[in-house]
């Protein structure tokens, strides 16, 4: 038996040396695993990286299963989503996999950002890993954006309606844009057409390449951590930092229990909710498209709605897109608003808390706010608390410069 | 060949001349690329005029076309309601239609060829939805006194029986009134007039 064994070990010895004087699979496996080392302080927030790309392969996963059904023409579109979820072999699970993995992927994302505000990972070293990441962000929507015409009901083309018309509201070029976008006067078959090539080649392709270079970026500075200090400034003889610990296996192992968890809670939702009462999937998108017909009340999927609140509380609808792309634009300039001369929440001053809580709270109320029908006293609040989050951007030089923060600490702390 | 026989500054000429010609290739073939994306000779095809039967359109009643995939409404105005529309100059934003949203034909106080006949884009000036057509006394107006208009219902923008913008709401101007002819007393051509053939 041993005999057998050891000549298993050898052949694949072998095989592992054939390969690798042919392309750096030991060189990669050990930058990016067995000898990346990692603080060994993470914390549960450190999960949603990962969990982020587990939902971005369970996307292209069930898109590529859902692609085999769908049909990108607006007489066809509608009927074949129905068939996939009525008569395909588990159709159903399929299509829910996807569309609930959309809200998953934000809820993901909205965690990953919030662990980087918090922990200020976007600063010196960091910037370019950030930007890289905002860009992520920016892709995701639009991939969002794209797909969300799909299934080709009344939200689908509504809201495709109301967003590409926020070109139109460019000053000169904007008509004449927004018809280029559509390729057609009004939202159509061409447009359908031309946002299913987005939706499933161009924007997933850039998305792809972005996470590589997103984790290319992470692995040259090496990861932030709670402490918000530098693992590298304190290093062994062998030049391996003291607080590292090698990603492989410890934390290939303690994110597989993320997935774990996570995934209990995304087949408790596939199963049990998948429509998440309206907020994944809008009851208005069950009925077929209808240019005729504006249902009553338009919103985007909740993802959506903190950016559609801003661009509502401007009165003048060109205010208003400058206003909401501003909201997405100011996240990459946070490396250089940020002031402060440490970088975790621990060792910050009480305003730079307040900020980061009260920014947060602003944006779930606005992210509420967005769903719901526009009356006098949720424009107010929208306008109030627009306002606040974009304080939030603006008075960071200040208030990230005359708090007092803590020192930081030589080691890190590791509860 | 030694370092000193080469020609650096033919090198760098010919560097730069191959640089500026292949941009300039690589510049000029994205022009397919973003033309392709424009409305295609199909496309502006199904786009042309359509005519309209208004022939059973009674007083107060409203029809809707389909053009370019958008509607456009048809409203029979009763004698009242135009009358009325002078009564709404001082409510709504730009009453005598100074913003370029109709032809030259239709800036008068009806917006409209014939008092008796509004045509408009039925799309809200604000972000693209199409707002409800509430007659004078319907249940549903939005304020005492309506006098007939419509009302958008995602961000609550209001126009007249003239498609004017009500102030102080979200649309920015009136609704946009196509070009149009009758060609007899109740059959109308949509997207086309004497200077627009469509």
């Amino acid at each position: 038996m041993n005999g057998v064994s050891a000549a298993c070990c050898r052949a694949w010895d072998g095989l592992i040396g054939w390969i690798d004087a042919r392309f750096p699979l030991l060189k990669l496996w050990n930058e990016h695993l067995a000898r990346y080392y990692a603080p060994k302080n993470f914390n549960f927030r450190y999960y949603f990286g990962s969990l982020a790309m587990l939902v971005l392969a369970l996307q292209i996963l069930t898109g590529i299963w859902l692609t085999m059904n769908y049909k990108p023409d607006a007489d066809l579109a509608f009927g074949s989503v129905e068939y996939i979820m009525r008569d395909v072999d588990w159709g159903w699970l399929i299509r829910y996999m996807h569309s609930t993995g959309a809200s998953a992927f934000f809820i993901v994302i909205y965690l990953h950002m919030f662990r980087g505000l918090m922990y200020g990972s976007y600063k010196k070293p960091r910037e370019l890993l950030w930007i890289i990441g905002m860009l992520i962000y920016l892709t995701l929507m639009g991939e969002a954006f794209f797909g969300y015409l799909l299934p080709w009901g009344q939200m689908s083309y509504w809201g495709a309606k109301v967003i590409v018309s926020l070109y139109g509201a460019i000053p000169v070029i904007g008509p004449d844009l927004a018809q280029w976008i559509r390729g057609d006067y009004g939202i159509s078959d061409v447009t359908l057409n031309r946002f299913f090539a987005f939706h499933v080649i161009a924007m997933p392709l850039i998305l792809c390449g972005l996470v590589v270079v997103h984790i290319m970026a992470l692995h040259e500075v090496g990861s932030n951590n709670p402490d918000g200090i530098e693992i590298k400034k304190k290093k062994d003889a062998n030049g391996v930092p003291l607080d590292g610990i090698p990603f492989h296996p410890y934390y290939t192992v303690k994110d597989i229990v993320g997935v774990a968890v996570f995934l209990i809670l995304f087949a408790g939702v596939i199963f049990f909710a998948p429509e998440m009462g309206g907020y994944f999937l809008e009851d208005n998108n069950f009925i077929p498209a209808d240019p005729f017909k504006t249902p009553p009340h338009i919103a985007p999927v909740w993802y959506f709605t903190p950016f559609y609140s801003i661009l509502r509380a401007v009165p003048n609808p060109f205010g208003g897109v400058v206003a909401m792309g501003c909201a997405v634009v100011l996240f990459f300039f946070l490396p250089w608003l940020d002031q402060s001369p440490v970088k975790s929440i621990r060792y910050r001053g009480l305003s730079s808390r307040i900020a980061l809580a009260v920014f947060t709270l602003s944006f779930l109320i606005l992210g509420y706010l967005g769903t719901q029908p526009p009356n006098p006293v949720t424009a107010n609040l929208a306008r109030i608390f627009s306002v606040i989050y974009f304080l939030y951007f603006l008075l960071m030089p200040v208030y990230t410069r005359v708090e007092k923060t803590l020192p930081e600490p030589e080691r890190v702390h590791y509860p | 060949m030694s370092e000193e026989d080469i020609d650096k500054n033919r090198r760098r000429f010919l560097t730069a001349a191959t640089t500026v010609v292949g941009g300039t290739g690589a510049v000029l073939a994205a022009v397919p690329f973003v033309s392709y994306l424009q409305p295609s000779a199909r496309t502006k095809a199904i786009g042309g005029p359509v005519e309209a039967d208004i022939s059973k359109l009674k007083p107060g009643e409203r029809a809707i076309f389909k053009w370019r995939g958008q509607p456009v409404w048809v409203v029979r105005r009763t004698e009242q309601s135009v009358q009325e529309l002078k009564d709404m100059d001082s409510k709504v934003r730009d009453p005598n239609s100074d913003e370029p949203q109709q032809p030259a034909y239709a800036k008068n106080e009806e917006r409209s060829r014939k008092p008796e006949y509004l045509v408009v884009v039925g799309i809200c000036t604000h972000l693209g939805c199409s707002p409800n057509y509430i007659p004078e006394g319907s249940p549903d107006a939005p304020e005492p006194d309506w006098k007939g208009g419509f009302l958008c219902p995602c961000h609550g923008s209001r126009f007249d029986l003239a498609g004017r913008v009500f102030k102080g709401v979200p649309a920015p101007t009136n609704l946009l009134v196509p070009p149009y002819k009758f060609l007899s007393d109740t059959r109308l051509l949509i997207g086309a007039d004497e200077e627009n053939k469509g």
